[in-house]
């Protein structure tokens, strides 16, 4: 009733408390609008949760031990928003991640010194993506399929060449190792860097608006004359080379490298990290920025998890259920957002 | 069906008379765009079977014909996106062989699509610029997005397409809105010819007065040649100074338009669907 009256005679000079035009319905407007407001919600929450549950959660010690934890997530979340906006999918990245260090240790062993060993190690993870890209689009095979089997044949070929067994990462002295991967930030700055860097990519540069033409509307890219292929192609190369170069990081970092683990436990959380911080699966939507609190999401929860001593047969349930509940929380909240987008 | 040199233009003076006989004096230079034998086949559907056609300099060529002829085909043939089967493209009269869109447009070919080529997640000036961004710093292709949005806003007002909001994703548009985008990338670049594959489709009255309008003045004022389908007879007696039906992958009937009426090319096509349906119903029969 009122509504219908205040449509029907325009009365401009009796502003309505809430209705469009006053100072706080703008500031809400504004923020529902960002595809990021639900990981924003949900990381304040459990930042703030846990920092109240226990008083180690914010001391220098424990925020380095989440940063060094969340920063692989981190890289591979950001690559997987490029390919995720491209409507393609990387299972890759995990084995991908665990392999670049074992390709610099053969490089390594081989005489190689360990500056280029790492450089030669992501030209391999580099190589890799393109090998992903190639077959995704020239062979037309699903990049699902194609990069699930490359991560299983990467991870034979570290237990081969490794005879499964664990070996020490050189590069552990020295203000090399400082920078690369030894210093207590090395790792979280590269992955600053490389949020940065990856960021303006995609939402500054000519390359980057036509990921997310190619991912949006495939047909429509290729009909104004974009090289949809070449575009594919590179960013699996992007990811492969940004999910080696901090698998090197971390390994260096660790000290050692274990031929057991899991490519797929590595890639998904950076997909989860991806998909909870707002970038679409379905392609055109990407943000790097929903990424990063993704992984920072995902980080605080294991870290708090661990620190408030969870039992670890509940953990992943616990861990499980945050998710959905994040997942759940940003569809709901984009239905509330899309009538404030018109 | 060639059209006779008219009893009133023979009247007139002998320059005039000269003008008349497109078929016969025509030089080489008039035909900007030239298909001859163009066949085109996806799998085991043929969707071109030989496709001669002309487009003469400055002339609006009108295409019809029933849904699946192959008119989209043949556009998308001309813009470069397809490269044909068998057949040549001529270009001013030079054998032209498109490797890309990009290729094509080259040639001052510019392109609305039937599906109208928009990306829903894009906005509307990043639309308007696809794969045309104005970018600082040559290779590294850093956007000027501010300037996209200025000059997008300028060039929409100039013609006069009301878009609310130039920050307003494609997705959330109405048909005509999107379609009035589509046609307002393609006439923004200057194009020598251009092809326009159903670009009233989705419009409303308002919105079609609109593009038939722009469509009018870069004919008559800017010499732009350009080959319009459409469905609706009486936006193609308006625009178009020819008409081409397309049957089955085959020029049908290729008529200058103050030779015919709307009456006499409904005629036709009904009378061809006849005998289409009388051909297929003897197949069954036997
Ligand atoms: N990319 C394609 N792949 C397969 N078949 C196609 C493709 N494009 C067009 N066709 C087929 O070619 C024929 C002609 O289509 P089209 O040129 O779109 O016709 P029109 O525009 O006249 O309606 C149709 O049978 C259509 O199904
Ligand atoms: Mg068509």
């Amino acid at each position: 009733m009122a509504r219908a009256t205040a449509s029907d005679n325009e009365t401009p000079q009796n502003p309505v408390p809430k209705g469009p035009g006053s100072v706080a319905y703008r500031l809400v407007q504004r923020a529902m609008q960002q595809r990021e407001l639900t990981v924003v919600l949900v990381t304040l929450f459990v930042i703030i949760y846990f920092g109240i549950a226990n008083s180690a959660f914010f001391t220098t010690a424990n925020i380095i031990t989440v940063c060094q934890y969340l920063a692989s997530i981190a890289v591979i979340a950001f690559g997987e928003v490029l390919i995720l906006s491209l409507g393609e999918i990387d299972l890759s990245a995990g084995a991908v991640y665990l392999s670049s260090p074992w390709f610099m240790y053969l490089f390594w062993t081989h005489g190689m010194p360990i500056g280029w060993a790492i450089v030669a190690a992501m030209v391999c993870s580099a190589g890799v993506g393109m090998i992903n890209g190639l077959i995704t689009v020239w062979l037309n095979v699903s990049s699902l399929i194609v990069t699930l089997a490359v991560n299983y044949v990467l991870f034979g070929f570290v237990l081969i060449e490794s005879n499964d067994i664990q070996v020490d990462m050189p590069g552990q002295t020295g203000h090399f190792s400082i920078i690369f991967g030894v210093g207590a930030w090395s790792t979280t700055l590269w992955a600053a860097a490389m949020m940065l860097a990856i960021w303006a990519l995609l939402k500054r540069t000519r390359f980057g608006l036509h990921v997310t033409a190619t991912g949006g509307n495939l047909l429509a890219a290729a009909e104004s004359g974009i090289r949809v292929r070449r575009v594919k192609v590179w960013c699996f190369i992007i990811i492969s080379a940004a999910s080696g170069l901090i698998g090197i990081l971390d390994a260096i970092r660790i000290g050692s490298i274990n031929p057991g683990s899991s490519g797929l436990d590595t890639v998904l959380p950076g997909i989860v990290a991806a998909v909870v911080g707002g970038t679409a699966l379905t392609g055109g939507r990407g943000t790097i920025v929903g990424a990063a609190l993704g992984a920072i999401f995902l980080g605080v929860l294991e870290d708090g998890f661990n620190l408030i001593g969870v039992n670890a047969n509940w953990f992943y349930l616990a861990e499980g259920v945050m998710i959905l509940v994040a997942m759940v929380a940003n569809t709901q909240l984009g239905t509330v957002a899309r009538r404030f987008r018109r | 069906m060639t059209e006779e040199i008219s009893p009133m233009t023979e009247a007139e003076s002998p320059l005039v008379e000269a003008s008349t006989t497109p078929d016969a004096t025509l030089a080489a230079s008039d035909v900007v765009l030239e298909a001859v034998g163009v066949t085109k086949r996806f799998g085991a559907v043929v969707a071109l079977r030989g496709i001669d056609m002309q487009l003469r300099r400055g002339e609006v060529l009108g295409l019809v014909g029933d849904n699946g002829a192959g008119k989209s085909t043949l556009v998308k043939i001309l813009c470069g996106f397809h490269p044909p089967d068998t057949g040549k493209i001529y270009v001013e009269g030079k054998e032209v062989s498109f490797r890309s869109v990009a290729d094509a447009r080259g040639f001052g070919i510019e392109t609305v699509y039937q599906d109208l080529a928009l990306v829903p997640q894009l906005t509307v000036a990043q639309n308007l610029f696809l794969n045309r961004e104005i970018t600082l710093f040559g290779k590294v292709g850093w956007l000027s997005a501010g300037k996209m949005r200025r000059l997008a806003k300028k060039y929409l007002e100039d013609i006069k397409v009301e878009i609310p909001d130039i920050d307003a994703e494609a997705e959330s548009l109405s048909g005509g809105q999107r379609q009035a985008i589509a046609v307002a990338r393609a006439t923004r670049q200057n194009a020598k010819i251009l092809l326009l594959d159903e670009p009233l489709a989705a419009m409303g009255a308002r919105e079609s007065a609109l593009i038939v309008d722009l469509v009018k003045d870069l004919s008559r004022n800017r010499g732009v040649s350009m080959i319009v389908i459409d469905h609706n007879y009486t936006h193609l007696f308006e625009l178009c100074d020819r008409i081409n039906v397309i049957q089955q992958g085959r020029i049908a009937l290729d008529q200058q338009v103050k030779d015919t009426s709307v009456e006499e090319l409904t005629k036709f096509m009904v009378s061809e669907y006849r005998r289409e349906l009388a051909a297929g119903q003897q197949l069954l029969e036997q």
